[in-house]
């Protein structure tokens, strides 16, 4: 177990470092190749020369690509000084960049804005496995009622419907139309009532694209396994239902569903884009798009690093709770 | 089967229950129509009431908080760092110029009034040099009074391009055209005051000698780049998070991209400012990542105006337009969206061939291409913005493009290739911006109008973050063949210097961060800008701005698409509003106020 967790962190580092060096090239190699300057697109509309050449020292433009990524990682562990035309910028460890549009180091950006993401992936989470697994589950069992088809049509809709489609619409409908709710997100430590009554919306929209998936693969996979030998056989000995299915079927159904939640979450943990953009909640979904159009690299790089995090330790918990939940599965 | 047309009955019953839903959502939605032109009975003061006059002045009460969202935030909210328009005006909350512009609606707004100083400049007959004193009672947000060497070190700070890189640079090109001084940062004198143009003899005089004389000098002591900063409390390049106030609100919050919170400045005296109010008592700015968004809380009245003053985003000016009419205005936005020729791209090398597309374009599908006579602008005759002294409108349209040859004049055009020697026209590249649709919109309207003369068209959609990297370097456009580049221009300030210099003038031609792309090289078009900067008295002024726009014309440099005008959205709560050709047809912001501060 301990050589496996060993072997993955190791790879999961390896990872980020591709990752890093990756989103280091389309940043700075492919401009460079294309003849473009970057240091132009942070000085305004006058270009001043002495301003283009500050902004070459503070990145560090001038330096090979391996020295710039080299100097990032060493940041990381031990901080790092930007100087260049008599000031001098001092980012603490972690750090993550410095952006030198909004003059904040990217570390604090970034844990500034993670719980919003991180509230909004759980609480939608929540919703979805409630009501995806149950609506799933409730239609394997009842296959073909008209439970399951008009559940399943619901599935379908929610499927196909863009977030920022259903997001518009709930906005209309419930905040600007029937004003039941405020849309405004409120920080949790202001008041938890009105941070609720915020993240309720972009929670229930969320789940509806989520609840849908979910739902009919639960139905798939509980059809699929309610048809095996061992429930056959757990019928046989005259088990009751709800233990064939809580514990029989459950169980063997939850494994798909757990490598599908371990991937979904890692990626709305790096920003649910479309729904924060939608609601205007201020995540990293919302930082990494507003820096996108601001051509901020250093958040970008954050916000793509801090994603593949996301995604690499949800897998990794994935696979433990494989263990857990199938005993079959051992962790070499 | 019975199961199954149960539960089609039952779907179509639900349809319908939806559809019937959200009919009824958007009637609550809308809240019926407004009176349009004479006002509403929420109490919005009417379609344009507010465009180039006060509306509703008697109405703003001291208090409350003026809210207002942005799509965009400010470039910087350092005085010396910040460049987009909206932030100039913002600006003026926080920070105080030695004159400013006026704070009145339309061409008035955009005339010179005394700010920290006492009274316009003492200008000395040879226009070199400038002297100002400051008033009684003026003081930072700590109590301790402004003085002239803050006012010195503010400008001076222009210099530190290497640390403050972004905002305006005409002062430094202005008193130090050598670039001799190497700013506050690098400055090895005791008191970092090094500047040999700017004299402080005691804290209540600043005397400004300008090597050479340049009649807009005082225009550019208005921009916030000439604001005080006091060194002790110069941050450098953090000075935008939280700028030190000289004006009546400071900073309490600022979150880049999430929201920004100003509050009243205790220390700043009304009797010490002429030109701001100071009406409401907090001043907040929500940053929204989806324009549609931002347009719904305004719709609502969540929000009080819009930071950016560029426009609603189409769908909210239609909802706008058709529901809440007494809340818009629709001024002169000051830009003129244009398309320009390089001429180090055959055939553009030629000015029949540059010509050729001028009258071959049609003008009525660019102007829809840009949104229409409302939300686009009026057709563009020529390349001075209306708001610039010296411009004639409409009235100066030498191709006849919003007369005749407005919908294009292929027999001319095709003629005009002819002496071009190109008479069965050529290939080209557009080149525009991939993050401005309305602009891809207007490349595309100019690719077919140029198809009917023969004249086949190439669309390269750059990345629009790049700009200054891909257009602004002349190497790059002609490696890349860019016969036409699609730009817009406003004015910096309201002369043709202050719109046209880094566009016309072949001293700003440059390798990098070029804003003259048609390589403009007319040595009577820089001898009228010399002639220009020497000429102290307005009409001469006026006069030598309309003929170097005249120039520019005939050179056929620029196809002009539109002088644009947008629709602006002003609240029901908001008072004593006005558009003001100071910051380019914006709402005057240092003065708006609340008819309800409660609410």
């Amino acid at each position: 177990m301990l050589a496996y967790l060993i072997r993955r962190l190791f790879a999961a580092v390896v990872m980020l470092v591709v990752i890093v060096m990756v989103v280091f090239g389309i940043f700075f190699l492919i401009p460079k190749w294309a003849g473009v300057d970057i240091a132009l697109s942070f000085v305004g509309k006058q270009a001043d020369p002495a301003a283009v050449e500050g902004v070459r020292e503070k990145l560090g433009l001038g330096d090979p690509i391996y020295a710039q990524v080299w100097e990032f990682f060493k940041g990381i562990f031990a901080g790092r000084t930007y100087t260049g035309g008599g000031d001098s910028i001092h980012c603490a460890a972690p750090c993550f960049g410095y952006s030198f549009r909004s003059e904040q180091a990217v570390w604090p950006v970034l844990t500034d804005r993670f719980p919003v993401t991180l509230a909004l992936a759980l609480g939608a989470a929540v919703l979805w496995l409630l009501l995806g697994v149950s609506a799933g589950v409730l239609s394997a069992l009842k296959r073909g009622s008209l439970w399951d088809r008009g559940a399943m049509v619901i599935a379908l809709s929610g499927v196909s419907l863009p977030i920022y489609f259903t997001g518009m619409v709930a906005l209309s409908i419930f905040v600007y139309g029937l004003d039941l709710f405020d849309g405004q997100f409120v920080p949790l430590d202001e008041s938890f009532s009105a941070w609720f009554g915020g993240m309720i919306l972009p929670w229930i929209t969320l789940a509806f694209l989520y609840a849908a998936m979910y739902a009919r693969i639960t139905r798939a996979t509980m059809l699929e396994i309610l048809g095996e030998d061992y429930i056959r056989t757990a019928r046989a000995k005259g088990l009751k239902e709800r233990t064939v299915i809580g514990k029989h079927a459950m169980r063997s159904t939850m494994t798909p569903l757990l490598t599908m939640l371990g991937m979904d979450l890692g990626a709305l943990i790096g920003g649910a884009i479309l729904t924060e953009t939608a609601f205007n909640l201020p995540g990293l979904g919302q930082a990494v798009l507003n820096a996108i159009k601001n051509q901020d690299l250093p958040i970008i790089l954050g916000v793509t690093l801090i994603t593949s995090l996301a995604v690499l330790v949800a897998n990794l918990v994935v696979d433990i709770l494989y263990a857990v939940i199938d005993p079959r599965v051992r962790l070499t | 089967m019975t199961t199954q047309r149960t539960s089609g009955r039952r779907k179509q019953a639900f349809a319908a229950a939806a559809a019937v839903a959200a009919l009824l959502t958007t009637a609550a939605c809308g809240g019926g129509s407004d009176d349009g032109d004479n006002g509403s009975k929420t109490g919005a003061a009417g379609f344009d009431a507010a465009n180039n006059k006060v509306a509703q002045a008697d109405l703003a009460k001291k208090g409350g908080t003026l809210k207002f969202g942005a799509a965009q935030d400010a470039d910087s909210w350092d005085t010396t760092r910040g460049y987009y328009g909206m932030m100039w005006n913002f600006a003026r909350y926080y920070s105080r110029q030695l004159v400013t512009n006026k704070a009145e609606p339309g061409a008035a707004g955009a005339e010179i009034t005394p700010d920290l100083a006492t009274e316009t400049a003492k200008v000395t007959d040879d226009g070199k040099t400038y002297t100002y004193t400051l008033r009684d009672g003026i003081t930072w947000e700590d109590g301790k009074p402004i003085t002239s060497k803050d006012v010195k070190y503010g400008i001076e700070r222009v210099w530190a391009q290497d640390v403050l890189s972004g905002g305006p640079t005409y002062l430094k090109d202005v008193l130090d055209p050598k670039g001799e001084y190497k700013g506050p940062y690098k400055d090895t004198s005791a008191d970092k005051l090094g500047l040999k143009a700017i004299e402080t003899p005691d804290d209540k005089t600043i005397v400004f000698k300008l090597p050479v004389a340049n009649s807009d000098f005082e225009e550019m002591l208005a921009l916030v780049s000439a604001s005080p900063v006091r060194q002790d409390k110069d941050t450098k390049s953090k000075y935008g998070l939280k700028p030190f106030s000289s004006g009546p609100y400071k900073f309490a919050s600022y979150s880049p991209g999430k929201d920004l919170k100003l509050v009243r400045n205790t220390e700043w005296k009304q009797a010490s400012d002429p030109v701001r109010k100071a009406y409401p008592d907090e001043i907040t700015i929500q940053f929204f990542s989806d324009a549609n968004q931002l347009d719904q809380r305004l719709l609502s009245g969540d929000l009080d105006l819009d930071l950016n003053q560029t426009g609603m985003s189409p769908q909210g000016r239609t909802t706008a337009l058709k529901q809440h009419k007494a809340n818009l205005d629709n001024p002169v936005s000051g830009y003129v969206r244009y398309a320009v020729f390089p001429q180090s791209v055959a055939p553009f090398n030629n000015i029949e061939c540059r010509k050729a597309v001028i009258l071959g374009a049609d003008h009525v599908s660019l102007q829809t291409a840009r949104g229409g006579p409302i939300a686009g602008g009026d057709i563009g005759t020529n390349m001075l913005p209306p708001s610039v002294p010296g411009a004639e409108g409409q009235k100066y349209d030498p191709y006849k493009l919003a007369g005749a040859n407005k919908s294009g004049n292929v027999a001319e055009a095709k003629a005009a290739l002819k002496a071009c020697g190109q008479p069965n026209g050529f290939k080209t590249t557009i080149a525009v911006r991939n993050n401005k649709p309305v602009e891809v919109a207007t490349a595309q309207s100019l690719q077919a109008s140029l198809k009917k003369i023969g004249i086949t068209v190439e669309i390269d959609q750059y990345d629009g973050s790049q700009t200054a990297g891909i257009i602004g370097s002349p190497s790059n456009v002609k490696k890349k063949g860019y016969g036409i580049i699609i730009m817009g221009w406003g004015p910096d300030f309201p002369s043709v210097q202050g719109f046209g210099l880094p566009l016309w003038s072949s001293k700003y031609i440059s390798e990098s961060g070029n804003n003259n792309y048609a390589l403009i090289k007319d040595k009577a078009i820089d001898g009228l800008f010399a002639q220009y900067v020497t000429t102290l008295d307005d009409a001469g002024k006026t006069k030598i701005a309309t003929e170097i726009n005249h120039k520019v014309m005939e050179g056929a440099y620029y196809l002009p698409f539109v002088f644009e005008r947008f629709i602006n959205w002003r609240s029901d709560n908001l008072a004593n509003v006005y558009t003001t050709d100071g910051y380019s047809g914006q709402y005057d912001f240092v003065n708006l106020g609340l008819k309800n501060p409660k609410k």
